[in-house]
């Protein structure tokens, strides 16, 4: 089920945008997956419109695009928040009480993971793992990882970066 | 260690700072621009400053090390910038506060040759990873980098490449193990053009992180390997798919891609013989499953990416139905190796079966954590009492989880097991890509169990009932077991749910899910039944089967538990013995951890009863002498 959002894109941002991606490639459709990806960087999501011009663009289905979009769990059909936060679950982080972690995010974002804070400001997920298992349990604000968390220092990092703004 | 390059012939130095992932989540970054900073602040001639790739010992990081003399630095941080410079760089006085610290003797050990966690890995995958800069094709080319590739260009034929890898016994280092060099063989004789040639770089366990540091700390092994595989099975273009999770990956073979097809390694008519090869990145998209082969090329081709029956096998009818090749990351790295010392070499390392080294990731309940390569045959007990430098804060060992999802968790009594493909898959575990996590007394198995059953069962791809339908059920069973709500015939179920799950699924992604469930099982069936049958979590880990308590002879009355409890479950005052309202707590162990420890009132049982008064009463307990 897609949440359809409706955001302040105008049908010409949404094209403009896309010509440039599509640019890169030749309408091969082995191209959808890079394709998707790089729409996502433009948009921080995929809407709607931009899938369609994509099927456009490659001659294959929307439903096609639809069934790629939600196997990999890097598309999102919703909008993000501004800084994304992953919490990695990976087995290190797990014994080491990445658990505690997520749910003191959870509190003080006042979301779960999976969604976005009201103000569009965080999205929080969970991450399988990210491959800095020295450091568990480890999350990462906008690809910058933060080791050997505690529920103390939640407070401290996502504290820190409101001021940045 | 990298060769220290004098061009005057004077006495230089080097200070190498590590930036792999683990580091630079550490300021690596910001480190290095310091250093380099200082050195041009001081003018000091013949100091270089430059980075690596992964050291694998994350735990201390960031690392750094100034060579020729070989000092290692640990868990530097850019306040140290200023004294290394001057003390070292410029005085000759190493940093000894800096020195990493043994956890056992607590001695500092002052050259990276001495720490234990080195001198008893024997480097082949990882050789040049931590030693030369990934981002220059030089320095790897200066360690003797595409001399294989040449090697085999211009001395020998396909065949005998492929003969040479068969006799070294390299086995697939992605978890499997079936034999590198008969995988070559099969492309090499399959009918049809183009062959494809593909680097599985989608390393999606959790708790490995081999795959990602090797590409990361010397790409162009990989590549070479990988241009060897391809002169080897006669295939044109190739793939490398990489977890779109490792960016500095990505970046750092892309790059080393460019650097290779300048060189003309890669391209058209490589080192002007008439063989040519491209190669391309394709980067995931997050999804564990494209792990498995088939589902790995058809998310290359742009598909869902599930997998399919074989046969056909790859090398029959692989990506876009040509014959294909899938090696592992780490095998590929081997290759150059092996081509260079030779199969006799290689195959006097390990065992008899499982030949050469193997990589672990070796995390959790462990002093040294990070990246270790050790021959194959090496038992347990040496990867983690000594390597690893043992069980932090005097905790005991439980049990130790090899393989990730798919893989199993082996006890105590297997801590002198040699460490290869057969004896792990014997003991119901397997070798899988290299994660290594050990367990301490205070983990619950079951819910490690029911942690990796989330894991496989939210990454099933959903093609096939058993995999899609089987891991829910047995999760589902194993979290209620959790929930203190286990039923006396849920070890039976789960039993024959794991052999119906393991017999019935499509790929190995289901065949082997219900691993961990069986090996906890198998070792640690006494666990599940006090869960189930007592009520009674002895790790003490599962919060609906917990308990604190605070001990009214013990209990100050200072008032900390009540101040930090989260959900106010305590009751108390001042110089009155606090009380824990059980209704009201959430078992997140704050009280206990905040307890001062020359109190240490706060109790922690399952399934125990505790003698605490319903109300706070005044404080009978005596003041604690201090001794200061």
């Amino acid at each position: 089920m897609i949440a359809l959002v409706t955001d302040n894109l105008t049908k010409a941002d949404i094209q403009d945008k896309l010509n440039d991606v599509f640019s890169h490639y030749h309408g091969d459709k082995q191209e959808l997956i890079p394709i998707l990806q790089e729409t996502q960087e433009q948009f921080r999501y995929l809407p709607a419109a931009a899938m369609r011009e994509i099927a456009r663009f490659l001659r294959i289905p929307e439903s096609t695009i639809y069934g790629v979009s939600t196997f990999y769990a890097q598309f999102k059909l919703t909008p993000l928040g501004k800084k994304i936060i992953r919490v990695c679950r990976g087995t290190a982080c797990h014994v080491r009480g990445a658990g505690k972690v997520l749910t003191e995010i959870e509190k003080q974002l006042d979301i779960k993971a999976g969604q976005t804070t009201d103000d569009l400001e965080y999205t929080l997920e969970t991450v399988a793992c990210i491959g800095a298992c020295a450091l568990a349990p480890t999350m990462t604000i906008e690809g910058e990882t933060y080791g050997k968390m505690t529920t103390k220092k939640v407070a401290e990092v996502l504290g820190d970066r409101s001021k940045v703004e | 260690m990298t060769e220290v390059k004098s061009n005057n012939g004077n006495k230089q130095r080097t200070i190498y700072i590590c930036q792999g992932t683990g580091c630079v989540s550490g300021k690596a970054f910001e480190i290095t621009e310091a250093l380099k900073k200082a050195v041009a602040e001081q003018g000091l001639q013949g100091v270089n400053t430059d980075f690596t790739g992964c050291h694998g010992f994350c735990e201390q990081g960031p690392v750094a090390i100034v060579e020729p003399e070989g000092i290692f630095y640990a868990c530097v941080t850019v306040a140290d910038v200023p004294e290394i410079v001057d003390s070292h760089l410029r005085d000759g006085k190493p940093v000894e506060r800096l020195f990493y610290k043994d956890p056992v003797s607590g001695e500092a050990i002052p050259h990276h040759k001495d720490i234990k966690f080195y001198n008893m890995q024997q480097r082949i995958i990882l050789r040049n990873c931590g030693r030369l800069n990934p981002e220059r094709i030089e320095d790897y080319m200066a360690t003797g980098g595409y001399e294989s590739l040449k090697k085999c260009l211009k001395e020998m034929t396909p065949e005998q490449v492929i003969e040479e890898v068969k006799r070294s016994g390299l086995r697939g280092r992605g978890g499997a193990g079936f034999p590198t060099g008969m995988k070559w063989e099969f492309l090499r004789n399959a009918v049809g053009e183009p062959k494809y040639m593909i680097c599985n770089a989608d390393e999606g366990d959790p708790g490995a992180f081999m795959d990602r540091s090797t590409m990361e700390g010397d790409p162009h092994t990989v590549l070479e390997g990988m241009i060897i595989a391809a002169y080897a099975t006669g295939s044109s273009e190739g793939y490398i798919y990489i977890r779109a999770e490792y960016p500095l990956a990505v970046k750092r073979v892309r790059l080393a891609i460019q650097q290779s097809e300048e060189k003309g390694f890669l391209g058209d008519n490589i080192m002007d013989s008439d063989f040519s090869f491209q190669l391309h990145v394709k980067e995931g998209a997050g999804a564990f499953v494209c792990g498995e082969e088939t589902a790995l090329m058809a998310s290359i081709e742009g598909k869902r990416g599930m997998p399919r029956s074989r046969p056909p096998f790859p090398a029959t009818s692989g990506l876009w139905g040509k014959p294909s090749n899938i090696n592992n990351v780490k095998s590929l790295a081997t290759v150059p190796v092996i081509i260079a010392r030779g199969a006799d070499w290689y195959s006097s390392i390990g065992t008899e079966k499982s030949k050469g080294t193997c990589v672990f990731a070796l995390t959790g309940k462990i002093a040294n954590s990070g990246l270790i390569e050790v021959p194959m045959g090496i038992p347990l007990r040496e990867i983690i009492y000594e390597i690893g430098g043992g069980i932090p804060g005097n905790k005991n060992f439980k049990a130790v989880q090899t393989g990730g999802p798919s893989g199993g968790c082996l006890p105590e009594s297997y801590l002198d097991q040699s460490v290869d493909y057969e004896s792990l898959a014997a003991a119901g575990s397997m070798m899988g890509s290299g994660g290594m996590v050990v367990l301490d007394e205070e983990t619950c198995m079951i819910d490690i169990a029911r942690y990796f059953l989330s894991f496989t069962q939210a990454e099933s791809c959903g093609k096939c009932v058993p995999c899609r339908v089987g891991t829910k059920q047995m999760l589902d069973i194993l979290e209620r077991i959790c929930r203190g709500e286990g039923r006396h015939e849920d070890i039976d179920l789960l039993q024959e749910l794991g052999k119906q799950i393991t017999a019935g699924s499509l790929c190995q992604l289901g065949q082997t899910a219900p691993n961990p469930v069986l090996t906890t099982l198998r070792y640690f069936r006494d666990e599940y039944e006090a869960h189930i049958n007592e009520n009674r979590c002895p790790a003490l880990f599962c919060a609906n089967l917990i308990s604190f308590y605070i001990l009214p002879d013990k209990c100050q009355g200072c008032g900390i538990c009540l101040r930090n409890c989260p959900t106010e479950a305590i009751v108390g005052d001042k110089r009155m013995v606090h009380v824990i309202n059980q209704e009201k707590c959430v078992k997140c162990g704050t009280c206990l951890e905040v307890c001062p420890e020359r109190f240490s009132a706060v109790v922690k049982v399952s399934a125990e009863e505790v003698d605490v008064p319903s109300e706070p009463i005044p404080v009978t307990a005596e003041k604690p002498q201090t001794s200061t």
